[in-house]
């Protein structure tokens, strides 16, 4: 006999809360500042010339007027003066007053306005996070040094996403990645797992211990299948807080050469037109909660394509620029949406690709670390990190050496 | 700098205005300029055609600036200058003026401040103050300046010592002095007691460390003794002044102001010292800013603020009047008339023409002023000492 999950106590008939987004505007230097902290970074801008570190985001250095670029720089601050915020005109953070904020003197030199944490205080060493708000801009919050991120403390816990006593949908939980995440959500406490297994049914998934764990549903599900999605959603019970989109279809082969247009087909079905479907089934039910999020695990293919699995690559493509797309659409809603990029994955899809590849259980610790240090942009193993470094150097370089 | 600055000679200040401020206004700047005009048109006996400068400062009259707010008031100026500056406008608009008539490129020149405050202008104004605030201040809590002087507060109280009665002190004295100003918005007489029971805005910023927004208008008139005296104007002299933008930008937590980089040179070209004042108006957003000011204006050492409020009285026949109107804490906050009213104060007192009461013997005014958080700090300062001419 299990314990019963925890269900949010509310009046059913109360007007449901509204949920409002920190403000929004920024300039297109803090724009780009946003884009590296979505990648979990902290970055300053350095003058070329001078080496001075500056902050706010400026169009010039201010000590020599020579250019800026954006540097990974040491995090590490003192607090230099605090004030609790008990009156506000914005909307979102009338909601959550009050608001303690800070200054700190960065190590590097700038000083910056803060979020501070509840266990700092003026004088204190901090380590300066960068981190995603509700509008899904960076912020910067002070945190006590080396310190894990702390979901005690409420204001941080609006930069994240908690895990646990959450219900969670598992778009294809049969594959390797899938059951992997499913056992590494019930690890982390997660309130209810929705684990879908696309039909037909088979008798192994009555004997797989992670769908027959306490805290775990199965739901037949096919995202390629509009019936079977809206029935599968219509089975939750009760408010969905995350979905992790695990479907995928990885098959080899290149354009005019090994390509068997019906898989490349499915790929794009799945990997493309899936999401798709799967985003307009469940952004309004996310849309409503306090700390929704979408993820999606998608390959490091994505971004260049291969000449080995052009096909596959090609329907990873489409799906990552429908997710801009779905996390600018998002945004507005306060729902996270998140992108794990993968290389080659210890399973049956690769069984002739040569290592290095990722195990699952190391994509499904990705994916949630993600949501708790509230990352937008990951990548799991040292392939897809790999992928990802060279391309951000230099993208042309890394799309020709990727399709030679 | 190699250059000492040249006295303002042949230069008159006067005809101070303030158009009575309301709190709420469904009025625009452009009506507020307008009552502002027609009120010195009485008192100065102008025409349109007689204002040949104009320096207008204003931060609701948008889309105009003060090319379209010519057109608008019917003015054709051959001197045209548009303040951005707030806080530090008054102070601003009064040097450049000065300078206009010493050199001849207008005879007469009007500054203004005008402001309105409908139900959302101060909401409205807030979210679009400036890059920096934008990137780098509103996402933080959205304290608007309450949260950003809240900072330069606590940081003032932990390095000098400074208690909140020692802001509650300055904040009394000035209701007190609006008590006798049948224009300040705020008159109710205001104890310690109740300063210090007030609830919290954000910490250690309480409810009496902040203005009330509201809508008004203040003007002055810059031309010569000449043509002041044939008017029938009271006019004051410009003794000396000074200005500063974004001065110490690398002190972490803004403690100092522009004042102190050049306050000797300061009172050496005015040709008199601190006790030479017989009344003081500084810009007052927040009592924190008025300490700084009472320090690098040099009256007293820096960081020995806390002393000096303690042993003196700033009511109008106390040791150093301060704020006399009330100031803007008592008076009200007409946005950039907000940063004109210490110029139009700081007049009426040494011309003898106060709203309320006068200042015994005032022939001196120095007046000083702070303008517009870019992001973490005010970024202009400006001071003027004024001396009545008889």
């Amino acid at each position: 006999m299990t314990a019963p999950r925890p269900r949010e106590k509310r009046d059913p008939l109360a007007r449901k809360k509204a949920r409002h987004l920190s403000p929004a505007a920024r300039s297109r230097a803090m724009h780009a500042m946003s884009a590296r902290a979505a990648q979990g970074r902290f970055v300053l801008q350095i003058c070329d010339s001078c080496g001075e570190a500056t902050y706010p985001p400026r169009d010039v250095c201010p000590s020599c007027w020579g250019e800026l670029a954006w540097q990974d720089c040491d995090n590490g601050g003192i607090v230099l003066c605090e004030t609790v915020i008990r009156t506000s005109t914005d909307l979102y953070f009338r909601d959550h007053m009050p608001w303690r904020m800070g200054k700190v003197a960065l190590e590097v030199g700038p000083v910056a306005l803060v979020h501070l944490h509840h266990d700092l205080s003026v004088g204190q060493r901090a380590e300066v996070r960068l981190l995603l708000d509700r509008g899904g801009n960076a912020a910067m919050f002070a945190i006590p040094p080396n310190g894990d991120l702390d979901m005690s403390d409420p204001q941080l816990r609006e930069f994240l996403v908690p895990i646990e006593g959450r219900t969670i949908l598992v778009s294809d939980a049969r594959s390797a990645i899938g059951l992997a995440m499913v056992k590494a959500l019930c690890e982390a406490g997660a309130g209810l797992v929705v684990a879908g297994l696309a039909p037909p049914a088979r008798t192994a998934d009555t004997e797989q211990p992670a769908f027959i764990a306490p805290g775990v549903q199965t739901v037949p599900l096919d995202i390629t299948d509009q019936k079977s999605l809206s029935e599968a959603l219509s089975k939750i019970a009760g408010p969905l807080d995350i979905v992790i989109n695990t479907a995928r279809h990885p098959r080899d082969g290149g354009v005019s050469l090994d390509g068997n247009i019906v898989e490349q087909r499915h790929a794009f079905d799945v990997a493309a037109m899936g999401l798709m479907r799967l985003a307009q089934g469940v952004a309004p039910m996310l849309a409503g909660r306090p700390h929704g999020a979408f993820v999606d695990i998608l390959s490091i293919d994505a971004l260049v394509g291969s000449s080995q699995r052009a096909g596959f690559a090609a329907a990873e493509s489409a799906r990552l620029s429908l997710l801009q797309a779905f996390r600018h659409e998002m945004r507005e809603a306060g729902v996270r949406v998140l992108s794990i990029f993968t290389g080659p994955v210890e399973d049956e899809h690769h069984q002739s690709v040569p290592p290095p590849k990722v195990a699952p259980a190391r994509i499904a610790a990705a994916a949630i670390d993600a949501l708790q240090q509230g990352r937008e942009q990951s990548c799991a193993g040292e392939v897809a990190n790999d992928a990802m470094t060279r391309w951000l150097a230099d993208p042309a370089l890394y799309t020709r050496e990727r399709n030679l | 700098m190699r250059r000492t600055a040249a006295p303002y000679d042949g230069v008159a200040v006067c005809a101070p205005l303030t158009v009575p401020y309301t709190r709420f206004s469904s009025e625009t700047a452009h009506w507020w300029a307008g009552q502002a005009l027609r009120a010195l048109a009485q008192t100065a006996g102008l025409k349109p055609a007689d204002i040949d400068g104009f320096c207008f400062s204003s931060f609701s009259c948008g889309p105009d600036t003060a090319v379209g707010m010519v057109q608008h008031l019917g003015l054709s100026p051959r001197w045209l200058d548009h303040i951005p500056t707030g806080g530090a406008s008054g102070v601003m608009a009064l040097r450049r003026a000065a300078r206009a008539v010493q050199c001849g490129d207008a005879e007469l020149v009007v500054c203004m401040a005008a402001d309105t405050n409908q139900i959302d202008s101060f909401r409205h104004s807030l979210s679009a103050f400036s890059r920096f605030s934008q990137d780098a201040v509103y996402p933080y809590g959205f304290g608007g300046p309450n949260a950003t002087f809240a900072l330069i507060t606590d940081a003032y109280m932990r390095i000098y010592g400074v208690e909140r009665a020692d802001f509650g002190k300055l904040c009394v004295a000035q209701r007190a002095n609006a008590g006798s100003n049948p224009l300040a918005l705020q008159r109710k007489p205001l104890t310690l007691e109740a300063y210090m029971v007030a609830r919290p805005i954000a910490d250690p910023v309480h409810l009496f460390d902040c203005v009330m927004p509201c809508a008004g208008a203040e003007a002055f008139i810059v031309t010569t003794p000449e043509i002041a005296g044939e008017r029938g104007l009271a006019a004051a002299q410009v003794l000396a002044t000074t200005e500063r933008h974004n001065a110490f930008p690398d002190d972490p937590v803004q403690l100092r102001g522009g004042w102190a980089m050049e306050i000797d040179r300061f009172w050496q070209a005015a040709g008199i010292d601190p006790g030479d004042v017989d009344t003081l108006q500084v810009y007052d957003d927040y009592p924190v800013i008025v300490a700084m000011q009472i320090e690098d204006l040099g009256f007293c050492p820096k960081g020995e603020v806390a002393g000096f409020i303690r042993r003196t009285r700033f009511e109008i026949d106390g040791d150093l009047p301060l704020n006399t109107n009330g100031g803007q804490l008592s008076a009200g906050q007409a946005g950039a008339a907000g940063g004109f009213q210490n110029v139009t104060e700081g007049l009426r007192q040494i011309l003898r023409q106060p709203l309320g009461d006068q200042v015994p013997d005032a022939d001196i005014a120095l007046v000083s002023g702070f303008g517009l958080v870019n992001y973490d700090r005010g970024v202009c300062t400006g001071a003027v000492a004024l001396k009545a001419l008889r």
